[in-house]
């Protein structure tokens, strides 16, 4: 299962790599001008940002064609630049980027899809008024995911990590006049803050452990057998070692990104942000960000396995993303705001890539994390087409019969579907959680992980079928009728319908080209691979249970054109649980009792501090500095000025005196002066005698 | 007695009514009498302690005689230029009418 990965150092960075921080450096720069724009210099910041995103994406393809000659070559490429960003001591904080099979696919793919997301954005936010702001945002966010795709440093990473976090706080906050916009913005700053926490944590001791911040630096980096090696032998708390604790708060970082439980609760709020902005963030950027993150660090999941064995860190992966697949399928299943079920959807499909990252290695995760990417942006802007057609409206029960009013829209949206169910055979999406599947099969732990994710795969098609059904099929139940959206808004969904039916191409068991590439070892077309043992049954088995779903689907809600006000049909079946998971299982709301519960407490604790113990010692010293004041004021009036009055007089009244002498008669001075002599005289004359 | 004394008993007694002049009298005019009464009465002090004092073969003493005299004819020409304008201005040369240079 984790084959040992030799890649050939690269003692040389090739032209092409040392050029890669132009992908993330392009949009940023194009944000930081359009954030310079006028309001109304709208195509302008639009040209700038689509412009930015392309020639990333020109240079993203250039560097994926680099990396796969190399390992056409047979040489597994990974290409690191260093740079040092300060020194203290002899401490260095290094900062730098790598290029190597994961961070290419990754390059393309976030470039691809953001791209695509950038010119459906023209499209759908034709009519806002803050359209510049908008382009600014959404390209710094993409330029934040790439930064954090092409990191070598884990501090790089971090920050842009953190500019991921505050983009998407900005995005998702975009109309910000809606309180309700505001609040999710916050709220997913603020949770995806807590596994923040633990990430930086993580980091400080990584660092504090192997004095380095770089992953990779020709076998001095903290991914490296020799940094892993001294971490193995670190004992931490509770019986696991240095590697596992670290890997495990980076996992809470990732877990806090990507939306696993318990820390999903912000993702479906998120739907509040405009719906290109959902897109990026549930395909392209954000939570793929969290998933990546793991991949990255892969090897200090995975340090000290053995052969076929797994780690702590990787068996937490493992359970936390079985669990929330199926957790978040459920809610999904219950859900009646179209956003809201795909954002449930994500939430359950990052966990199928967490469990496949945990059992699989990193080609299992990220395959599904590439092809996810495709078919939920699709998903997202069909989705956003939806309700721009249908004036705003996201209740799919006020929706119906969209089939004939949207025919294009409607015919990508069920790719995005079937890819997403993992329609057997056809769909990429079927091809990437099989390989998960299998893996979950083949895991040595436990089985409960794979009927977990089977099951999640049974209700993905149950709940999407509804959807869909909900949506296309039936009657118009709406007001006004609904329109077909512009072109700028279809071609991109086209384009992510292709590769969301040919991604798969790569992945199939016959042909694992992408799992060869990222392991690094060479791809051999093999038809017997469908044939290998087990593998047919699996593939059954997982036809079968689509199959399944997608018929439950149609036949509890495919007869009926349901009212807004008609309860659901399995809501008629059993109440009970519909009520539950309509109210997405009450993780809100034992958040509401429990942590915000002991923060407000805790709030007003520190407020009645505030105003009793600091504000009455503030209060102590204004009042002894008041009595202070008031004395010297005292002193001031009675003492100083009076003095000063009293001399003034005194000196006024001693000037009369001496102007009654000066009375102009000369004769009157002579005799002063006189008798002043006479006296002078007396005094020398009695002084000599004496 | 010696010869310094007499003289310079002399001189005390013209000072002496040089100064009653100048104290009593109302007219500027004697008054200015007065004045120069006192001033050669310094004089004559002068002449007297050069006369009788260490080196009456150096001509100091009757130098600065001479200064003084002259001196005091210039006061006088001022003193009087002052009491003729003063009476052209306010037709009188009372002194006690003059007290306009009080403070």
């Amino acid at each position: 299962m984790h084959e040992t990965i030799s890649f050939t150092p690269q003692l040389m960075a090739s032209p092409i790599a040392v050029i890669v921080w132009l992908i993330p450096a392009l949009p940023i720069v194009a944000a930081g001008v359009a954030s310079l724009l006028k309001q109304p210099k709208r195509k302008l910041s639009a040209t700038l940002a689509i412009g930015a995103m392309c020639i990333s994406f020109m240079l993203s393809l250039i560097s994926f064609v680099h990396i796969v000659g190399e390992w056409m070559q047979g040489i597994a490429a990974r290409e690191v630049v260093n740079i040092t960003w300060i020194q203290i001591g002899t401490t260095n904080v290094d900062l730098g980027w790598v290029l190597d099979p994961l961070s290419a696919v990754m390059l393309v793919m976030v470039t691809f899809v953001g791209l695509l997301i950038f010119i459906y954005s023209t499209g759908y936010m034709k009519d806002d008024e803050n359209y510049t702001r908008f382009f600014c945002f959404l390209s710094l966010f993409a330029g934040a995911m790439l930064g954090v795709v092409i990191s070598n440093s884990i501090l790089l990473l971090f920050m842009c990590w953190e500019i991921v976090g505050l983009t998407s706080y900005l995005l998702i906050g975009f109309w910000y006049q809606k309180p309700s916009a505001a609040a999710a913005a916050k709220k997913a700053f603020l949770t995806t803050r807590i596994g923040d926490v633990f990430f930086l944590l993580g980091i400080v001791w990584l660092f504090s452990q192997t004095g380095t911040l770089l992953f990779y630096n020709y076998g001095a980096g903290s991914m490296e057998a020799g940094a892993l090696a001294g971490l193995l032998a670190q004992p931490a708390a509770w019986g696991l070692t240095a590697a596992g604790a670290i890997a495990l708060l980076i996992f809470a970082g990732a877990a806090g990104k990507s939306g696993q439980f318990p820390l999903h609760v912000w993702l479906p709020d998120a739907m509040e942000g405009p719906t290109p902005v959902s897109a990026l963030i549930h395909a392209a950027t954000m939570v793929a960000a969290g998933v990546y993150l793991i991949a990255r660090v892969y090897p200090l999941m995975a340090a000290g396995a053995l052969a076929g064995g797994t780690t702590t860190a990787l068996t937490v992966v493992t359970w936390v993303g079985a669990f929330t697949a199926v957790f978040a399928a459920l809610i999904a299943v219950a859900q009646n705001d179209i956003k809201r079920i795909l954002a449930y959807s994500t939430i359950s499909q990052l966990g199928y890539m967490m469990a496949g990252l945990g059992m699989g290695g990193v080609a299992v995760g990220i395959f599904h994390l590439i092809t996810h990417a495709f078919f939920k942006a699709l998903l997202f802007l069909g989705a956003g087409s939806v309700i721009h057609g249908c004036h705003g409206e996201q209740d799919i029960r006020k929706m119906g019969g969209l089939k004939s009013d949207m025919p294009l829209t409607f015919l990508t949206y069920a790719i995005g579907m079937l890819a997403l169910c993992g329609f057997p055979l056809l769909f990429s999406g079927f091809w990437s959680k099989d390989g998960i599947l299998e893996a979950a099969e083949h895991w040595s732990v436990a089985k409960t992980p794979f009927y977990l994710l089977v099951f999640g795969a049974l209700l993905t098609a149950f709940y999407m079928m509804r959807q869909v059904i909900y949506v296309f099929g039936g009657h118009w139940r709406g007001g006004k009728a609904a329109h077909e959206s512009s072109t700028v808004m279809i071609a991109p969904l086209s384009f992510l319908a292709f590769f969301a039916i040919a991604l798969g191409a790569i992945g199939t068991p016959a042909w694992p080209w992408f799992r060869a590439f990222l392991d690094g070892h060479a791809a051999a077309f093999n038809p017997h691979g469908f044939l290998e043992p087990g593998l047919p049954a699996l593939m059954g088995i997982s036809t079968v249970v689509v199959a399944l779903g997608l018929f439950l689907g149609w036949r509890l809600y495919a007869d009926r054109t349901p009212k807004p006000s008609q309860p659901d049909a399995l809501e008629q079946i059993a109440p009970l649980p519909w009520g539950w998971l309509r109210d997405r299982l009450y993780v809100d709301e034992l958040y509401g009792v429990t942590v915000i519960a002991f923060y407000r407490w805790w709030a007003r604790v520190a407020d009645w501090l505030d105003r009793r113990i600091w504000g009455g010692a503030v209060a102590g010293v204004v009042f002894a500095f008041a009595l202070w004041a008031r004395l010297n004021r005292f002193l001031d009036t009675n003492v100083v000025d009076g003095g000063f009055d009293k001399g003034c007089d005194e000196l006024a009244v001693g000037g009369g005196l001496l102007s009654r002498v000066q009375s102009g008669r000369v004769q009157s001075y002579l005799r002063i002066l006189a008798l002043a002599v006479v006296l002078l005289a007396a005094f020398l004359i009695w002084s000599s005698m004496a | 007695m010696t010869p310094l004394a007499s003289y310079l008993l002399v001189a005390a007694l013209l000072f002496s009514i040089g100064l009653a002049g100048a104290l009593t009298r109302r007219n500027a005019i004697l008054v200015l009498i007065g004045i120069e009464l006192m001033l050669n009465a310094a004089n004559l002090n002068l002449i007297a302690f050069w006369r009788y004092g260490p080196h009456p073969e150096r001509m100091t003493g009757m130098i600065f005689a001479i200064f003084s005299i002259a001196v005091a004819a210039a006061e006088a020409a001022v003193g009087l230029g002052l009491v003729i304008q003063i009476h052209r201005h306010a037709k009188t040369t009372d002194l006690d009418a003059m007290n306009r240079m009080k403070g």
